[in-house]
């Protein structure tokens, strides 16, 4: 093999070489079934031989190419003895913390709940004892957003994560916590969260992601699968807040099925380089799915979010609201994507996104897209990008609040509408905090 | 000075009608036809650097010329299709098929006497009225190639207005045109802007002094006549400071069973204060792949607006642009796009703003009928350090039938905190109550739906010139038939 191809092989996996991935296996216990080890040996195949992306990659459009860099990051090995304290102040039917793509500590369902058969525990403990339900639905949706690099490197480096099932008709009053931390300078972590919410059950989860140090340069390559059958309500609340020296990519896919509900937000507030991938397929009559993103994009940060909404059968509906607040040098990309097959009538479709620009180096990329292959479809998409309203700001200056106070006031105004759309208040109100105290830093 | 007219063409549209799809009717029976020509210079099919230096030899072209195109040629050969981002369907374009220049060898002609007798037929095929034709001044008729007939009205030349066509342009006025001619639009644009910029031949070049107001729109019709044969015509238009001129481009073409490839490129420079309008109805045969890169740059308080309707063509790729050059320049796009079966109209705009306080308009709307799809592919790009722009994107699609296809995919970037985009789009079918109520008051189905039709496009069209607009109707009314039932 010559100097040249060497290196551009080596440059497709960086970090993640061979012997990495070989010991990555190896510290897996023996106890996890074959075909799941199968799947991640093709996984690492797959990833090895997928270039990276390029310039000219329609799925990349807009964004930086140059600082997606796999070198540089160490597989954590040693356990962890200290995590963060957990910002979100409320109330959990259990709760599940990773350090570095392991269990850390857990808080578990109350008797009642376990002896209704709800599970929440971790991947590994669930690809032995629900094998059949983990294999219909761990990443069992293929990437179609672009990162099909990053998610075979997923599958081949995920560790752990968390499983929750909800049983027929169970409803989970209490939100279930997720919470991922990676902890180390170049630490490479991997989350990942499976949901099978199963008929007409009720449930919300409240996952977190977050750093030891606001300053450590780490990767993450996550993902999540969320099913609802059949009638089901599932809320998901997903917080991003790794270090501002990460690169991040996570990739979501939602299933929902006859009559579901799905609610998903995502708030961005970490990492300085965030591909966020969404994937809803609403897939049987009566369903519906509502996607919901807040961005706070500081001088540093890329964000780059790419959804995708696809509607399979008659009578669904998808509804989606992201939006950004642009700072400093920020930069965010928002690629959304309205497919309504054919037979599909009666979709009704929405897309929205709101860029507003607080700064005069900011970048807002939009690239709202339909297609659209049935005829009785309602079917509507808006973006803008704009500063705040010189009005709005006129007429709170005018009853005696300072312009900064009236600008604060008017960008926690933007997110409300979004925040707004969540029912339960206490975790309106969390996130409110969350997302004030970080925009005020 | 119009467009042929459904009442001049009576005669021929009943005809076609009793031998033929009656739905194709009027425009396209009007182009259905061929004549055996004896072309004087062919260039033979196919693409190579003798076909350029054919066709450079025979125009006569000065050696800056030729370079150029030599240039474009090695580029064309060198770049890769688009069908990273683009439909599949360009890579049934077979270029060794291809005719690319044909020419009768005739200089454009100054009066109507001097106009061969075979080719004013096709004027007459066309529905160009009696009348019209004695004041075809203006009018710039390319057949084939070459302009057969071109005659600047008397006024117009009286204003200082030059009126030519691309080869007499570069050959008698290099010293107005050299300078914007590929400037707008560089060879190394796209794939089919170097293929123009290799093999261009006829279009129209268009010179107004300062202050002209060019009262009569300026016209030209193209059209096909050779199987197989591209058509690559090249229009620079430029404004001088503070004159105005509209000018209005119609095309019909004969059906013909195998592909073929006209690939346009049209350059507008609306110098300070100066505007542009620039009305396209392109009407080309369900066989035609037509790929045209269309510009304009505004500067300081011009105005460039392009009102583009595509209804014909197998495959249409066109997305005007503006770049706003100078300060409070304002670019607006006019699209409406019909697509029926077998057609994909992938149509657009793009505005690129590169000055302070500049303003952008879009307006797109298109229909899709049977399995037809029609595209809006978008850029709006406004970069650092601008302040006071705006752009604002409307595009609504219409779908008839339940396997009627639409695309919509812009691209906005903006950057600052001190200008504005917003874009909105919306896709829906005509409302099963308006068909209703139709019926009830004694329309037919079809006629309903035609009128439905005809009212969600009725804003833009109105923007057009009466004939024009009058056209588009009768356009969509047999577009429409037999798309219900």
């Amino acid at each position: 093999m010559s100097a040249s191809s060497l290196s551009v092989a080596t440059n497709l996996v960086g970090s993640f070489t061979a012997e990495a991935f070989a010991a990555h296996l190896a510290s897996l216990p023996p106890s996890l079934p074959a075909w799941w080890i199968a799947r991640k040996r093709a996984a690492y195949e797959k990833f090895a031989a997928l270039p990276l992306p390029a310039r000219t990659d329609e799925s990349w459009r807009f964004s930086s190419i140059s600082t997606l860099t796999l070198d540089g990051f160490t597989l954590p090995s040693a356990a962890a003895t200290q995590v963060p304290h957990a910002p979100i102040g409320i109330k959990k039917a259990a709760k599940l913390v990773f350090a570095n793509g392991r269990l850390f500590s857990h808080e578990p369902l109350s008797a009642e709940l376990a002896a209704r058969g709800v599970i929440v525990t971790t991947l590994q403990d669930a690809l032995v004892k629900h094998e059949a339900l983990v294999r219909e639905h761990l990443l069992a949706q293929p990437p179609k957003l672009g990162s099909a690099k990053f998610s075979a490197l997923h599958e081949a480096f995920l560790v752990d994560g968390a499983f929750i099932h909800i049983p027929r008709g169970i409803t989970v009053e209490q939100p279930i916590g997720v919470f991922s931390y990676a902890l180390g300078a170049t630490t490479a972590v991997f989350p990942h969260t499976l949901v099978v919410a199963g008929e007409n059950s009720r449930a919300t989860l409240v996952e977190y992601f977050g750093s030891g140090q606001d300053t450590e340069a780490q990767f993450a390559a996550g993902a999540n699968d969320l099913y609802a059958s059949h009638g089901a309500h599932l809320t998901y609340i997903g917080k991003q807040d790794w270090s501002h020296r990460a690169l991040s990519f996570q990739s979501n896919s939602t299933v929902v099925r006859r009559d579901a509900r799905v609610q998903s937000l995502n708030v961005h507030l970490g990492a300085r380089q965030a591909r966020h991938e969404s994937l809803s397929q609403l897939q049987a009559p009566g369903a519906f799915s509502e996607m919901l993103a807040l961005t706070v994009a500081e001088s540093g940060q890329e964000f780059d979010q790419r959804t995708l909404q696809i509607h399979q059968a008659p009578n669904t509906k998808s509804d989606l609201l992201y939006k950004n607040a642009l700072r400093g040098t920020a930069k965010t990309i928002f690629s959304g994507l309205i497919v309504v097959d054919p037979d599909a009538q009666k979709t009704d479709a929405y897309q929205s996104n709101r860029n507003l620009m607080l700064s005069d180096e900011a970048e807002a990329n939009s690239l709202p897209g339909l297609e659209i292959q049935a005829n009785d479809v309602r079917c509507t998409h808006g973006a803008t990008s704009s500063r705040i309203d010189p009005e709005q700001e006129f007429y709170l200056q005018a009853r005696g609040i300072a312009k900064a106070a009236a600008d604060e006031l008017l960008t926690f105004g933007f997110f409300e509408e979004v925040l707004n759309r969540l029912s339960a208040d206490d975790l309106h109100e969390a996130l409110r905090v969350l997302i004030q105290t970080k925009f005020k830093k | 000075m119009k467009p042929p007219t459904e009442t001049d063409l009576l005669p021929d549209s009943a005809e076609a009608a009793a031998v033929e799809n009656p739905a194709v009717g009027i425009d396209q029976s009007a182009g259905n036809f061929s004549y055996n020509m004896e072309y004087a210079f062919d260039a033979g099919t196919g693409l190579s650097e003798d076909t350029i230096r054919y066709i450079s030899s025979v125009k006569k072209e000065a050696p800056w010329i030729l370079e150029f195109r030599l240039k474009a040629l090695k580029k064309f050969l060198s770049m890769p299709m688009p069908t990273h981002w683009a439909t599949k369907d360009l890579e049934n374009i077979d270029f060794q098929k291809i005719r690319y220049y044909l020419s009768q060898g005739q200089k454009p002609k100054r009066t109507w006497d001097e106009v061969p007798d075979d080719i004013k037929k096709t004027f007459e095929r066309l529905g160009i009225p009696e009348q019209e034709r004695k004041f075809l001044a203006g009018v710039e008729a390319q057949f084939d190639s070459e302009a057969a007939y071109s005659n600047i009205k008397e006024i117009v030349s009286k204003q200082g207005v030059i009126f030519v066509n691309s080869t007499e342009g570069l050959r008698e006025h290099p010293e107005l045109f050299k300078k914007f001619f590929g400037k707008v639009i560089p060879t190394g644009d796209n794939k089919f802007s170097a293929l123009n910029s290799a093999v261009f031949s006829g279009g129209s070049f268009i010179y107004v002094p300062p202050g002209v107001k060019v009262a009569q729109p300026l016209q030209a019709y193209f059209r096909i006549n050779a199987e197989n044969f591209g058509q690559f015509e090249r229009t620079l238009i430029i404004a001088d400071e503070g004159s105005e001129v509209v000018y209005m481009e119609g095309c019909t073409a004969p059906k013909f069973s195998t592909s073929t490839l006209h690939s346009a490129v049209v350059e507008l420079v609306a110098l300070k204060g100066a505007k542009i309008q620039y009305i396209t109805v392109q009407n080309w045969a369900n066989n035609v792949f037509n790929l045209v890169t269309k510009r304009g740059i505004a500067h300081e308080d011009a105005e460039i607006k392009w009102i583009d309707c595509n209804i014909g063509s197998r495959l249409t790729m066109k997305y005007p642009g503006v770049v706003l050059k100078g300060e409070r320049a304002r670019g607006e796009v006019i699209s409406i796009a019909l697509a029926n079966d077998g057609q994909h109209q992938d149509t657009g705009a793009k505005m690129i703003h590169a000055a302070n306080n500049t303003t952008s308009n879009i307006v797109a709307k298109s229909i899709s009928v049977g399995q037809g799809r029609s595209t809006y592919r978008g850029v709006v790009h406004i970069p650092k350090h601008l302040k006071g722009c705006k752009n604002n994107t409307e595009c609504d699609a219409l779908l008839i039938n339940t396997n009627s296809r639409t695309d919509t995919y812009p691209a906005i970037s903006v950057r600052g905190d001190k200008n504005s985009t917003q874009h909105e789009a919306s896709v829906s079918k005509v409302s099963e109550d308006m068909i209703f109520y139709m019926q009830q008051r004694g329309l037919t189905e079809g006629q309903a739906m035609s009128l439905a039709v005809n009212g969600f496009i009725n804003d833009l069209a109105r923007q057009f010139p009466m004939e024009y607009s009058v056209e588009l109707k009768r356009l969509i009314d047999l577009e429409m038939e037999g798309s219900v039932g």
